[in-house]
């Protein structure tokens, strides 16, 4: 077998203190110390200090750079000079992020993202896991795609690549892809998903939850009947009709999700389901929950926050797959994230090259811009709403998706022993989104020019600083 | 021949040589591109058809110009193939004395490698004054607009504004009927797909006609209801009331796509035959965009009758077109905008 690089860890001693610790796993909402050493928790609470003091300093040999924050941290002077102290008063803490639904475009988009510029827009959106969507060129469906994907996000070490397989060669929808070789690599990809395209033959679809119980790994069906949306452009409804773009009418969504929950309920398979948009679709998967059908659910942040009037100026940027749809739909997809419906927050990050979104609406790609600015999404549509409780709301974002599919060390317990990997947010910094700005190659975030509250500070994997202080660490790159 | 709107203050254009010397008259607000007809007001409206008003016998007459555009550059700027629109845009910059570039290209921008934008900048570059761009695509001139800081007329964008020719289209009704308040006004045919529909009906309902619609369910664009319009099921039943009937083009390429099920069942329910035709009032015309397809949404008979002003919409369109330019270029605020530049 190849070599493959290790797992970068930090080698410091850190200490988060005063910071409200929002732990998911363990139900922790509490103002908690936090000790971190060579890339592990090892202790939360009072004792924290005295526990990182006591392990011997000999041994930790710093980074070099870790008095960088020295200037912020006023409790500096009390700590053994090499523990480094970071207030977290007034902040959150909690584990690293998990996206379920990244498009990082390498292999073979590189003009739009690479795995580099992906992972530092990650690590710039308190993300420490990142799943690598299939849909690239060549499509990840062979173990050799899915370990350089894999291979690369180690490389560069700013966050944890975990490749998505593809359902089918190719994508398209036909044969099936060797889920065992791929579950059985090095990446050991264990969610399979077509995504962009709708997997639409009913049989290839039943087939391969079918086989996907042999590994139990978890099957992700882009929702929409291609036959319903063809030529779409926009949500249809009151705007598509006055702006003269053909819909896609939410039908499409819930006829392709009816059928999904159908099919994995009759083979007791496991279904994810991407992009929930629509009051229709929330509801069928409410329905298949309580009838047992192992389904979890995502809801992205464009599709808590955007609504179909927006298409208005035909800014291509607003162009995506499935759209941005109304008020209505808004409203329905927030209180399926609040009560649980949906699981999940993924943001369906789509970077696109500005070439292809200065096109005329119809011409131009589908996708938005979404890693760096999804907590500020959910932090504003749904936390400052009072929709959300900031506890259930990290949920969303760690515990949830690390239930999906294995995510290692990513999702758990803020407590002794775990992988450090941690965010510490300003759930009440406001700010003004730059795309210029932003750490994706692309361009294309929706929300240019519009005022979001709460924004990531530090990110930490394993213990090393990913994103201190809002910048984000040189990827590493082998 | 009786346009009943009083004429208010431009001075005719065959008057008005310097495009920063008009006073204006202060009522309608001046436009800086025409995109769609949503985004004018009812006395817009109004200066634009009296200026066509003015402008007519110029545009009917051989080989007459005036002076008002000299030294402008009009760019045509054609994405999608229409030659007829093409023409009478033409014709309508040259009567005015513009220079014209006809910028034709099929297909997008995409697929020689460039962006829109990119199309955009190149016309920037040459410094023309005025952009007429016509588009298979939606909102295409909206994002031009965003591009250029020149005027933008809309000469049709996909399925979404044609206004132009919506404006030629009041400007005939109200040639035969006067003030169009109260008029009724029946739209027959392929709402869905048609960029003319979207206009008309804005169009019409900004000088307070009323406006039903016939159409086969499956052609009608979603939530028509919110343009305030009156669907009707069966043409029969709207004849007798109606001061015209206006007949979208039906592209035969619909029906594979099972909007309706031949060309036959669609003439027999909503086309306009002779039988028809008889059930029509006194003062009641028959209108069509163009081209037609004569035999499904239009028999030949009602096409060649006394009631069909189809031919003269085309000559029409040439004085309005004349108007929108000369507001757009030789009168466009107030002269602000021309220093500007």
């Amino acid at each position: 077998m190849s070599s493959h690089p290790p797992a970068i860890t930090g080698q410091g001693r850190i200490l988060l203190t005063g910071g409200r610790v929002l732990d998911p796993a363990s139900g922790t909402d509490d103002h908690l110390d936090v000790a971190i050493a060579d890339g592990r928790i090892v202790a939360v609470g009072a004792h924290a200090r005295s526990v990182l003091e006591s392990l011997d300093g000999g041994s930790a040999t710093g980074e070099g750079g870790t008095g960088g924050a020295a200037g912020d941290v006023p409790g500096n002077s009390t700590a053994g000079n090499d523990i480094e102290v970071v207030d977290c008063t007034g902040r959150w803490v909690a584990p690293g992020f998990v996206d379920l639904h990244t498009h990082l475009r390498e292999p073979g988009g590189e003009a739009a993202e690479d795995i580099a510029t992906g992972s530092a827009a990650g690590a710039a959106g308190g993300y420490t896991a990142l799943c690598a969507m299939a849909n690239t060129n060549p499509v990840c469906d062979t173990a050799a795609i899915a370990e350089l994907v894999w291979r690369r996000g180690r490389e560069v070490a700013l966050v944890d690549v975990f490749p998505v397989g593809s359902i089918t060669r190719g994508l398209e929808g036909k044969e099936l892809t060797e889920i065992g070789a791929l579950h059985a690599c090095a990446a050991k990809v264990d969610f399979f998903s077509d995504d962009g395209i709708p997997l639409a033959d009913s049989l290839v679809m039943r087939r391969a939850l079918q086989y996907a119980t042999a590994f139990d790994v978890v099957v992700c069906n882009h929702a929409e009947d291609p036959d319903l949306t063809a030529g779409a452009q926009m949500n249809e409804g009151a705007m598509s009709s006055v702006l003269g773009l053909a819909g896609w009418p939410h039908e499409a969504e819930e006829i392709m999700l009816a059928r999904d929950l159908i099919l994995a309920g009759g083979v007791g398979a496991r279904l994810h389901v991407p992009h929930v948009t629509t009051a229709g679709a929330v509801a069928l998967i409410a329905q298949a929950k309580r009838d047992g059908v192992r389904v979890t659910a995502e809801a992205t942040p464009h599709h808590l926050l955007l609504t179909d009037d927006l298409v208005a100026d035909y800014d291509a940027v607003m162009k995506v797959n499935p759209p941005v749809r109304t008020a209505g739909d808004v409203e329905a997809v927030r209180a399926a994230l609040a009560d649980g419906t949906l699981d999940v927050v993924g943001t369906d990050h789509a970077p696109h090259a500005p070439e292809f979104k200065d096109q005329e609406w119809e011409h131009a790609p589908c996708g938005m811009l979404g890693l760096e600015t999804a907590f500020a999404v959910v932090n504003t549509t749904m936390v400052a709403t009072g929709l959300l409780d900031p506890l259930t709301a990290i949920a969303r974002f760690t515990t949830g998706p690390a239930a999906v599919r294995d995510v290692g060390g990513h999702g758990r317990a803020i407590t002794e022993g775990e992988d450090a990997n941690l965010v510490v947010l300003d759930p009440h910094a406001t700010w003004t989104v730059d795309a210029a700005a932003l750490h994706s190659r692309a361009r294309n975030s929706p929300y240019h020019g519009r005022e979001l509250t709460g924004r990531p500070l530090h990110t930490l994997l394993r213990g090393r600083f990913t994103l201190r202080d809002g910048t984000v660490a040189p990827a590493v790159d082998l | 021949m009786s346009p009943s709107a009083p004429t208010p203050a431009p001075a005719t254009a065959a008057q008005r040589t310097d495009a920063t010397a008009g006073t204006d008259t202060a009522e309608p607000a001046p436009m800086p591109h025409l995109l769609g007809i949503d985004d004018l007001d009812t006395a817009q409206v109004v200066r634009i058809l009296d200026t066509a008003e003015q402008l007519l016998p110029i545009a009917t007459r051989r080989r007459s110009t005036v002076p008002t555009l000299r030294g402008k550059v009009v760019c045509n700027l054609f994405l999608e193939d229409s030659t007829r629109t093409r023409l009478s845009f033409d014709l309508a910059a040259k009567r005015l004395s513009a220079e014209v570039l006809n910028f034709s290209a099929k297909g997008s921008s995409v697929s020689k490698g460039e962006s829109f934008k990119d199309t955009a900048l190149t016309l920037d570059a040459m410094g023309v004054d005025c952009v007429v761009v016509r588009s298979g695509s939606s909102g295409a001139p909206r994002q031009l607009a965003g591009y250029l800081d020149v005027p933008i007329l809309n000469a049709g964008d996909g399925w979404h504004q044609h206004p132009t020719q919506a404006l030629l289209d009041v400007f005939t009704m109200r040639r035969h009927l006067g003030d169009l308040a109260g008029r009724h006004v029946v739209i027959v045919g392929d709402l869905l797909h048609s960029r003319v529909a979207r206009s008309e009906v804005q169009a019409l309902k900004l000088l307070g006609a009323r406006v039903s619609v016939v159409a086969p369910p499956t052609l009608l664009p979603p939530q028509i209801e919110g343009w305030g319009v009156e669907l009707v099921a069966n043409l029969d039943d709207v004849l007798p009331a109606a001061d015209v009937i206006y007949l979208l083009r039906v592209q035969r390429e619909r029906m594979h796509r099972a909007f309706f099920p031949s060309s036959r069942e669609y003439s027999r329910l909503w086309g306009m035959d002779g039988r028809r035709l008889k059930m029509l009032g006194d003062q009641a015309i028959v209108m069509h965009p163009g081209p037609m397809n004569r035999g499904v949404e239009i028999t030949g008979e009602v096409a060649d009758s006394e009631r069909s002003v189809i031919t003269e919409q085309v000559t029409n369109g040439i004085a309005v077109r004349m108007a929108c330019l000369y507001l757009l270029l030789a009168a466009a605020g107030g002269g602000d905008s021309e220093e500007a530049r």
